[in-house]
């Protein structure tokens, strides 16, 4: 016994040291002084100033931040109603189609994704003059297409735990499906549209190979920027912008958790579904 | 009179539930895939879109169809592609499978730990999804570079005398794969092991099987479709991947995605593109239909 939980423990130890210690070391030489990354030459904000001067930096921050808020907005909506269409809505028209649907996204490798979106909006631009150019907008419809599936699996995966019992109570008592919606399931699942919502966040402030086929001249987001930069090598103001990023989200993500944590404990004992 | 409102009023809500997001996804999800199909079949051109219609209206509004096989008579002739998808697939398949052996012990260790370690274990595990993925490979450059902490390491214990060429190599590939797709493999690995029915382990040890047989004949198998489904989750995002292999590989590194990549925005030829990514597709509706099946088999299992 004692043998194998030896072995756990190792296992999970290199575990996390693979996952976590890449990281660390990026943001440990992001304060370093040196433009060679293996020479340590003593501590420095340089990389974040230079990064705070560098317009190009700021500019794509500002776009994908932008991007991600609108596509995160819509496909929080959208993937609330579809996964209150498969586990609400009973059987209708295509049933088996959509589940398809909303699964396929989830594991489509990106180039496939990136380039059929493309050539649907040359495509429409062609039939019927829309999008006139490609950019921001294109950005954002393609975004919210791969990520409302993400949203749906996690509202799916929330509404199929919780209590029906309410809900029917609802129903019975002669609420319409509409009100009943909006009173009763909504609060119940708002904790899962909160963390579709940040997915839906995080993967749109991400996303390199989807936007770089569908975005136009003039439009570059953050990734896309970085990726121009590191293509060639290590670049020490990516470091300092890589530190920034990963300690922001991280945090996020902490607090986002912990709050919900508390939200659940306050409501009803509840198993927690994982993202 | 009211209620006829109320009824029109109800089967408006639904119509609006399921098919606002079923026409979305029909849109801009399944025309596009279409679309790439048709556009497989065309010239390249040199115009804007690069490619001929398939479908031409101008003749006296006759829909005449235009079909070439060129673009795959053109992949299945040139080696480089047959080479590119025959390696991305071995490189999926060895990752998945590195993904496997050191997730699986991962996720075991995390279901046997105590409730508040088993929370921040899970939490550290879902952490990475939600950090910036390219910057996670990107943290794999310096490491890994001449210079990199890796050499520097294996320098000063004598391990090797000179730096190792660790970046740009088929090597750093699979490392960089294995690192990020890691946190999808134990994800589904833990969700299976943590519904396992311990009482059957202590039943099989009672009759004196040892843990080793335990492992192999209960826990295995009563864990497959956690296996399966995180094997999935890696494999067919892993085969078309784009930019592990074009920041941690060689220039060498033929994997489709890039190849996909760089036939569509250096040479421009959207039609060969399109054909790229068609038989990508076919070779992935397999594990894409696998998918699908234990995706809707869990849902139901999640209903009862």
């Amino acid at each position: 016994m004692r043998q194998r939980s030896t072995f756990l423990f190792t296992t999970l130890a290199f575990g996390y040291a693979f996952l976590y210690l890449p990281i660390v070391i990026l943001m440990v030489y992001s304060f370093n002084d040196s433009r060679i990354q293996s020479v340590w030459n003593g501590f420095s904000l340089r990389w974040y100033s230079a990064l705070l001067n560098n317009a190009q930096v700021i500019d794509a921050a500002l776009l994908s931040l932008q991007i991600a808020l609108i596509s995160a907005t819509i496909a929080t909506i959208l993937g609330t109603l579809a996964g209150l269409s498969l586990t609400h809505m009973g059987r209708f028209k295509g049933r088996l189609l959509f589940t398809g649907l909303i699964a396929a996204p989830l594991i489509m490798p990106e180039v496939i994704t990136g380039l059929s979106l493309l050539l649907v909006f040359v495509s429409t631009e062609q039939l019927i003059g829309w999008p006139e150019s490609r950019g921001t907008l294109t950005i954002i419809f393609a975004h919210i297409t791969f990520s409302m599936a993400f949203v749906a699996v996690i509202v799916q995966s929330r509404l199929s735990t919780v209590d029906k019992s309410l809900e029917e109570a609802a129903m019975d008592l002669g609420g319409r499906p509409f009100r009943v919606a909006i009173d009763v399931t909504l609060p119940l699942i708002a904790p899962a549209m909160v963390s579709g919502w940040l997915l839906a966040f995080t993967l749109s402030l991400d996303d390199l190979v989807i936007a770089s086929f569908v975005s136009g001249p003039g439009s570059s987001t953050l990734p896309m920027v970085i990726f121009s930069k590191v293509k060639l090598g290590v670049a020490p103001d990516v470091n300092a912008l890589a530190t920034l990023v990963i300690t922001l989200v991280g945090i996020g993500v902490v607090i986002a958790g912990f709050v919900m944590h508390r939200m659940e404990k306050s409501r009803r004992p509840h198993p927690q579904a994982i993202p | 009179m009211n209620n006829r409102y109320a009824e029109i009023a109800d089967k408006a809500w639904r119509l609006f539930v399921v098919y606002l997001p079923y026409l979305w996804l029909l849109l801009f999800f399944l025309t596009p895939f279409l679309i790439v199909f048709k556009i497989s079949f065309s010239d390249p051109v040199i115009a804007q879109p690069p490619f001929t219609p398939l479908f031409d209206w101008t003749k006296n509004g006759v829909n005449a169809l235009y079909v070439t096989f060129d673009n795959f008579v053109f992949l299945f002739e040139d080696d480089l592609y047959w080479s590119s998808y025959l390696k991305s697939v071995r490189v999926a398949a060895v990752s998945t499978f590195c993904c496997l052996v050191i997730g699986y012990p991962m996720a075991y260790a995390i279901t046997r730990a105590k409730t508040t370690t088993r929370n921040i274990l899970l939490l550290l595990v879902i952490l990475p999804f939600w950090t910036s993925f390219l910057l996670r490979v990107y943290a794999w450059m310096g490491m890994l570079s001449t210079h990199g902490l890796i050499n520097k390491g294996l320098l000063s214990i004598g391990l090797i005398d000179e730096p190792m060429k660790l970046l740009y190599t088929d090597f750093a590939v699979y490392l960089g794969i294995v690192y990020a797709y890691l946190p999808f493999m134990v994800l589904p690995l833990y969700a299976a092991l943590q519904r396992l029915d311990l009482s059957m382990h202590e039943a099989a040890s009672d009759l004196g099987a040892t843990p080793f047989r335990v492992f192999i004949d209960i826990t295995l198998p009563m864990s497959s479709a956690g296996i399966i489904a995180g094997c999935l989750l890696v494999f067919i995002p892993a085969i078309g991947e784009y930019v592990i292999p074009a920041l941690l590989g060689g220039a060498d590194s033929l994997m489709i995605g890039r190849q996909l990549f760089n036939e569509f925005f250096e040479n421009r030829d959207w039609p060969v593109a399109s054909a790229v990514a068609t038989i990508l597709l076919f070779i992935l509706v397999i594990p894409i239909m696998l998918f699908q099946r234990y995706q809707i088999t869990d849902g139901t299992s999640g209903n009862e």
